[in-house]
């Protein structure tokens, strides 16, 4: 098992549209994947058949293996709630549930499935916060609603939620795009202490975000993965030559 | 251009305004203490002028309109759930259709079908059978404002819930039926002014009836009175007395409708302003 | 089927392992199963509806012809035991296109000024004073035709206008008929104004809907406010408008307390103008209690069934219309 996520070709499709076509691609324990690419290249699409978000829509249909630790879980006999819990998403716009408070918000994760323990959701709700760097700014207002909270604190507190139930894949799509750059290095920085625990993957629409944060970067073009390879080399001399007009700058 | 719009506004607007200053006052006027004491009895009664009035209506459409509420309540909120919290089932269209047709048939349909459901096999007109009119009248409103009360809420919140592992139905009810709280009120007290005010559905299923029943069940398992089906009866009636009454009956049910709506409204602008 | 996977392994021990998939896996099923059978409950009730009309209303249907019942003309249930559908179609028909055709273009007036003229407050109160109006049950509407509208019009409106007629062209009295003041006129005059808050907000609610880009593309030519409205607004909303006007018409068809109360109810052709008619709804009112016949008793049912089927006609078109209407509408003047 040398891959915590890895994709075998796969497929999905909205009726007879292609969202994404035959992607094979792995991630390695405890790094970060980048997935670049222009606008609708189908990177969302990958990412929300990683944790099977496609799901709740009767139009995608998903083909090909999506291997968690070498199971698939489009498997039948894999519960899809199961899946979620391992692994975790982050998305572009802050989601706080809107009539929780911060406390409850961050473990809501928890609490949602049962566990009234008071104590351990302390511990849990501080450890999360202070993980997500945003314990310090509300410590002392933990009850007050979770929509008060700024912009950049809302997404903070959304990490805080995703990793309050230890995934250990994270999926994140684009979570910087609606923040300011002081929240955003926030967020880079969190993720890059975050790869000791968690395996992430990330999508960006900022190559600097992607050269900063990202051990392997994944390029995607119109439904199809172009190339990976180290974020290093992908950057610096890629293969191809979309790859190359795309990180310059010529299109997208 | 705008001068013709403005007077076809004022011209429009004036019938219309015509008829509540009538029901208001015309309604006010006919109001006594015995109309909420007494009951109607035969015509004869109000005739010899003796005391009559319609408690035993008014009694009567609370019982039926709550219970018209309890069981349209829960199925109108789950169907309004599957329409919008199920994209993905294979029947959720089907639903949408089916709840659109039904929501467009004329609520004297409703009635007929109730009288063929529940009055023949029942073989006596009922209460219940008259709450279960109105339920139908009620469903597919109230599964239709709960939808778009599930829609306000954004599809995002529901997809970070089920990222954190949160069983889907834990989802639905703790993250986003509380969020949509007051649109799903503001749906069920619309769906209430709208079959308060309902005589059709009622007049084959509750019937009617002069008299208080003996006891309180009375109203459910026999022929009940209700207020917009009494109103109908009493305006088509010969007798003067009765005619006041009738307008006694309509300034009630006015107020009644008028006030489940005007809460509505102001339910839902506050939740507007909160948003905003 | 076993709920949490071996190789996706969870933490906690055996028990608390099975407890925690019973609640996920167990919860979504029941849950589902709830939500889905409540939603098949309306999907039963209104097949149900259907079908329950149709086989209560299948005696007279078999015994005249589905086309026999609709084009029949007589409907005696006392002596001839003949039933026919028409002169209710034809009033219901007659009442509710002509009741469409007077508050249309008013209402319409009413949508423009309040979304487009009127300042905020003004637009507001206008709005609710529609929704509010448009909430007044039927039966109310019904009494206050009864007691003041209805001998209004009968005084200064119907019985000059038949005295003149009589004085002046006395073949055409048979076309005006008794000026009693219940009948087809007052019924589509009271008609018209109950649906017509409905036609406004349905048109206000499409003019509303416009894109703002629609409109500044248009404010950059130059044109006038009544410009953009007549260029840009009216005929992107025009599929909403149209949609709107039929599901208007379909209120008017089912519409059933006011008109009972006000139609004067005469079940034989010719109507006239001003004299008695009927309608599909005013015949089942007036008649079902009473109806002791099993015959009767199922062309009612029948004419509800036919009813049915023409509020469902009218509703799929509503439907068909803001579809096929709305998107593009603007490209095409």
């Amino acid at each position: 098992m040398n891959f915590k996520l890895e994709t075998k070709n796969l497929t999905v499709k909205y009726g007879e549209v292609y969202g994404v076509k035959d992607i094979s691609l792995a991630a390695p324990h405890r790094s970060v994947m980048a997935l670049i690419g222009p606008s609708g290249c189908g990177k969302t699409t990958y990412l929300r058949a990683l944790n099977r978000m496609h799901d709740l829509t009767r139009v995608a249909n998903v083909e090909g293996e999506v291997l968690f630790e070498g199971k698939n879980i489009y498997d039948e006999d894999v519960n899809p709630v199961t899946v979620r819990r391992k692994i975790g998403m982050v998305f572009q716009k802050p989601t706080p549930f809107p009539t929780m408070s911060i406390f409850d918000n961050v473990v809501a994760g928890l609490k949602l499935v049962g566990i009234k323990n008071k104590t351990l959701l302390n511990e849990v709700c501080e450890k999360a916060l202070k993980q997500a760097a945003l314990f310090e700014e509300v410590k002392d207002r933990l009850n007050t609603a979770a929509v008060s909270l700024s912009g950049g604190q809302q997404q903070r507190l959304s990490i805080a939620r995703a990793l309050a139930v230890e995934p250990e894949v994270l999926l994140m799509d684009e979570p910087t795009s609606s923040l300011d750059p002081q929240a955003t290095l926030k967020i880079e920085e969190l993720i890059q202490s975050l790869k000791k625990d968690v395996t992430i993957i990330i999508i960006t629409h900022n190559m600097q975000q992607a050269a900063r944060v990202s051990d392997k970067t994944a390029f995607f073009y119109e439904g199809n993965l172009i190339e990976v390879g180290k974020t290093k080399l992908i950057f610096t001399s890629p293969e191809k030559k979309q790859t190359e007009d795309y990180i310059t700058g010529k299109f997208g | 251009m705008v001068g013709l719009l403005c007077i076809s506004t004022v011209v429009v607007l004036l019938p219309l305004v015509i008829i509540m200053v009538h029901v208001l006052v015309e309604g006010f006027s006919a109001l006594s203490y015995d109309f909420f004491t007494e009951e109607l009895g035969s015509p004869s009664r109000a005739i010899q002028g003796q005391a009559t009035g319609l408690v035993h209506t008014i009694i009567g459409t609370i019982v039926v309109d709550t219970l018209a509420l309890l069981i349209a309540v829960p199925i109108g909120i789950g169907a309004g759930m599957m329409l919008s919290e199920y994209p993905e089932h294979p029947l959720n269209p089907t639903l949408r259709l089916m709840n659109d047709t039904l929501n467009g048939m004329p609520a004297i349909l409703k009635g007929l079908f109730i009288f063929v459901l529940i009055v023949k096999p029942m073989g006596t007109f009922s209460g219940i059978a008259g709450s279960v009119a109105l339920a139908v009248v009620m469903l597919p409103i109230i599964a239709r404002t709960t939808e778009s009360a599930l829609q306000s809420i954004p599809w995002t919140i529901r997809e970070s819930g089920l990222a954190l592992g949160i069983p889907r139905w834990r989802v639905v009810l703790s993250t986003v039926m509380p969020a949509a709280k007051g649109g799903l009120i503001t749906g069920i007290l619309l769906a209430f002014a709208r079959a308060a005010g309902e005589a059709a559905p009622l007049l084959f299923t509750s019937f009617g009836n002069n008299y208080l029943p003996n006891n309180w069940y009375g109203f459910i398992f026999s022929p009940t009175d209700t207020l917009p089906q009494r109103l109908y009866s009493l305006a088509i009636s010969p007798y003067e007395q009765w005619h006041s009454m009738g307008w006694a009956a309509a300034i009630i049910l006015f107020l009644m409708v008028i006030f489940a709506f005007i809460l509505a409204r102001l339910l839902a602008r506050d939740k507007f302003k909160i948003q905003a | 089927m076993d709920p949490e996977n071996s190789q996706l392994k969870s933490k906690g021990n055996f028990r608390n392992k099975y407890t925690d998939a019973l609640y996920k896996w167990l919860g979504d099923k029941i849950f589902t199963f709830v939500v889905v059978g409540l939603g098949a409950t309306i999907i039963l009730v209104t097949l149900g509806m259907a079908l329950v009309l149709f086989f209560e209303g299948s005696g007279a249907l078999t015994e005249f012809g589905l086309f026999g019942f609709i084009k029949g003309t007589t409907w005696d249930p006392a002596v001839q035991m003949v039933f026919g559908a028409w002169p209710f179609m034809f009033g219901t028909l007659v009442t509710s296109a002509l009741a469409l055709a007077i508050s249309f273009f008013p209402a319409l007036a009413v949508a423009i000024f309040s979304a487009e003229y009127a300042p905020g407050w003004l637009a507001e109160i206008i709005d609710n004073l529609i929704k509010l109006i448009a909430a007044i049950p039927s039966v109310v509407i019904g009494i206050w035709g009864i007691f003041i509208l209805a001998p209004w019009l009968r005084d200064s409106i119907y019985e000059p206008i038949f005295f003149w007629t009589e004085a002046n062209y006395p073949d055409m009295l048979h076309i005006l008929g008794n000026p009693m003041g219940y009948g087809m006129a007052t019924a589509t005059i009271v008609l018209s104004l109950m649906i017509l808050p409905y036609t406004t907000a349905l048109a206000k609610d499409a003019i509303k809907a416009v894109p703002r880009d629609q409109r500044e593309a248009s404010w950059a030519l130059g044109s006038t406010r009544w410009e953009v409205i007549r260029m840009a607004v009216l005929p992107y909303a025009r599929g909403g408008i149209m949609a709107g006007a039929i599901l208007s018409l379909g209120r008017a068809i089912g519409e059933t307390m006011a008109v009972a109360m006000l139609i004067g109810n005469k079940n034989t052709l010719p109507f006239s103008i001003f004299g008695a008619g009927a309608t599909m709804p005013s015949v089942i009112v007036n008649e079902f209690r009473e109806a002791v016949e099993s015959l009767h008793l199922s062309s009612l049912m029948a004419i509800g069934f036919v009813l049915f089927l023409i509020a469902l006609i009218v509703n799929l078109s509503a439907a068909y219309i803001q579809r096929k209407l709305s998107i593009g509408g603007g490209q095409v003047v």
